[in-house]
């Protein structure tokens, strides 16, 4: 019986479609059997992101329908046979599914998978419902902008509220060079303020454009930095203890270290 | 001109983050207290039951809100006093 976790974040634009087809592309590559499902109903994203926008047949209202089996639906990864995707519907709008649906459609689906990982649409409403449904954990995206922790707060307020335990931070798109100079909030901040547990922090990166570009995860590439980040979040999904290393925070701390050494300030 | 100052331990002005954290950290407290009208009603409902043993109070009339005071948050409570008991905790009537 698999694990079925939603990846969300109220603020549009933080990286929840990034962040679910890389995390679902390194499990993949632990050799789990992993379904990404696009839950942005109306605003279809995924498939472009993994690079299978070519091959939708049927997707995720024409199941919850009953006009297509899941199998029928799911599309298979080109790198890796064990990773599926469910594609959203692109002609329909959030309301065409139910949260009933989407808690029968994870139920179904844990059964052939290993994780089931939900891209939640952006917002509070119906479609965040419908995204949160079927999950029993929930990755919540943040940058280190007020407005993202802002939604990142309410976010988590209304993942307590529906009993959801525990929801873990992601945080993306940390910039080093502007944490060092005190203009960017750090990871202690942000975990100060949303007194949750981090489970990655993955710093700005061009190979994630470049990646997105050719609709390749940059999970996949060795020298990307986002990249790693993403394959130690998958890590600790199955259970390692890593040290959230490449953390701004901790490479703050080293250039004070170093600063202090040198008799500065 | 900015690494200059830095290597050589300069003072640079002070960057931003501690104005977007601090500002986060005062429309949190707004924000969270907004959307749990719940924690309005048992936040005064226990202020009340320890006021009622030293005080009669006129409980319809009670206000109890937060209010912004320029950088800080403040609980600010309005109990319109009927009558101090004699003694505390016990009834005078």
């Amino acid at each position: 019986m698999g694990e079925v976790i939603v990846i969300t974040s109220g603020k549009g634009g933080v990286g929840k479609t990034t962040t679910s087809a890389n995390v679902g592309a390194a499990l993949a590559a632990q050799g789990r059997s992993v379904v990404l499902v696009d839950a942005d109903i109306g605003l279809r994203n995924l498939d472009v992101v993994m690079g299978l926008e070519n091959r939708i047949v049927y997707d995720l209202v024409d199941v919850v329908e009953g006009y297509a089996r899941v199998r029928q639906a799911l599309i298979r990864d080109k790198r890796f046979e064990n990773l599926c995707l469910l594609p959203a519907a692109q002609t329909k709008d959030k309301t065409a599914v139910n949260p009933d649906q989407m808690r029968g459609l994870c139920r179904e689906l844990r059964e052939e998978f290993d994780f089931v990982l939900v891209d939640s649409p952006a917002g509070i409403e119906q479609g965040f419902r419908n995204a949160i449904a079927g999950a029993e954990q929930a990755l919540v995206v943040a940058t280190p902008e007020v407005s993202s922790v802002r939604d990142a707060d309410r976010i988590i307020g209304l993942l307590e509220a529906e009993r959801m335990p525990a929801p873990r931070l992601i945080v993306n798109r940390m910039r080093p060079a502007m944490v060092r100079r005190g203009d960017m909030m750090d990871i202690g901040d942000i975990i100060d303020i949303l007194a949750i547990e981090l489970i990655g922090v993955v710093p700005e990166d061009e190979a994630i454009v470049v990646s997105t570009n050719r609709g390749e995860p940059a999970a996949l590439l060795p020298t990307s930095r986002a990249g790693a980040a993403y394959r130690e979040i998958a890590r600790r999904l199955l259970g390692e203890t890593l040290p959230i290393a490449g953390s701004a925070a901790q490479e703050a701390t080293l250039f004070g270290r170093l600063r202090r050494l040198l008799g500065a300030r | 001109m900015e690494l200059i100052n830095r290597l050589l331990g300069r003072q640079t002005p002070p960057g931003s983050k501690d104005v977007a954290r601090e500002r986060l950290r005062l429309v949190l407290v707004q924000d969270r207290s907004s959307i749990a009208p719940s924690l309005w009603g048992a936040l005064k409902e226990d202020l009340l039951a320890v006021i009622r043993r030293y005080l009669e109070v006129d409980e319809d009339a009670v206000e109890v809100e937060l209010e912004r005071e320029g950088e800080a948050m403040a609980l600010v409570a309005n109990i319109p006093v009927r009558r101090i008991r004699r003694a505390s905790g016990q009834d005078t009537e």
